[in-house]
């Protein structure tokens, strides 16, 4: 069983999440990349994710979007790819798109998203560093979790780990 | 515990910098005021935010009344971060058992001995 995630405030406009997989980081990577693997694993619990579009190319845009199952409302991230990389690196330039969830998270300056992926004995150290605009971005973001919408599905996600725990 | 009001509270960076002030030591009204191009009333307006916020109290000093940093909501904001950290767990929670399929695909002869865990 892997170390569990670790989030860390490398500066004031940072945000890192470090974490390890037991695969190959080409297996890691194409999980980041290919739109039928991505919608398995990157969401929100009762979320569906109905749009994946991965243009994977430097300059390439990608738009995700995610739908919630209960009352149907939308939210999503879209960008540009800046470096592309396989397997090892992947960053882009990331947009928050509100939809009718709405939040006070910044809308107008990218957020970039810095992907790193470093293999060593079968495993893969992934480092995920958020870069904002500027501190009150990141705080923004941070501050309101990934949306303002998103604070009740982080109480189901709870029930979730508590039937796992049990 | 209000967490929006603590990082509503900390989204503006005149009262941030307050609080990294206060995070030294008591401060009166006058001496917070001072490093700020700002009127009193404007950065008493800011200590009213931090202060229904709960994020800091004014002590009973005579006129002077201090500002003290309360840590218990900045705790909270600590706990938010654990959140996020958790959300990130429960995302790659699903990525290790993706990734397990994945590798057993990979490996045909291994599935029929995975499989009987």
């Amino acid at each position: 069983m892997p170390a569990p995630a670790q989030v860390s405030l490398p500066s004031d406009r940072e945000v890192r999440v470090t974490r390890q997989f037991n695969a190959p980081s080409q297996l890691v990577y194409d999980a980041h990349t290919k739109p039928e693997l991505m919608r398995k694993w990157l969401g929100y619990t009762g979320w569906d994710m109905p749009v994946c579009d991965m243009d994977l190319r430097v300059g390439g845009k990608y738009k995700w979007q995610w739908k919630n199952q209960e009352d149907g409302k939308q939210f999503g991230f879209y960008g540009v790819f800046t470096e592309v990389n396989a397997p090892s690196r992947l960053a882009h330039d990331q947009y928050y798109d509100p939809g009718d969830v709405g939040s006070s998270m910044p809308v107008d300056d990218p957020c970039n998203v810095g992907l790193d992926l470093s293999e060593q004995n079968g495993v893969t150290t992934l480092v995920c560093t958020m870069r904002f605009a500027s501190k009150e971005a990141r705080d923004g973001a941070v501050a309101t979790g990934m949306t303002d919408g998103m604070e009740f599905s982080y109480t189901r996600m709870d029930e979730l780990f508590k039937q796992q725990a049990a | 515990m209000n967490l929006d009001a603590t990082f509503s509270a900390l989204a503006d960076p005149t009262r941030r910098a307050i609080l990294a002030r206060l995070a030294e030591g008591e401060a009166s009204v006058l001496e917070l005021a001072a490093p700020f191009a700002m009127s009193q009333p404007a950065i008493s307006k800011h200590l009213r935010v931090l202060e229904n916020a709960g994020l800091i109290s004014k002590g009973r000093d005579g006129q002077k009344r201090p500002c003290r940093i309360e840590a218990e909501p900045l705790e909270a904001a600590n706990e938010w971060l654990e959140r996020y950290r958790e959300f990130w767990e429960c995302n790659y929670a699903r990525l290790d058992s993706l990734l397990e399929t994945l590798l057993d695909e990979q490996k045909p002869r291994r599935k029929a001995k995975r499989r009987k865990k």
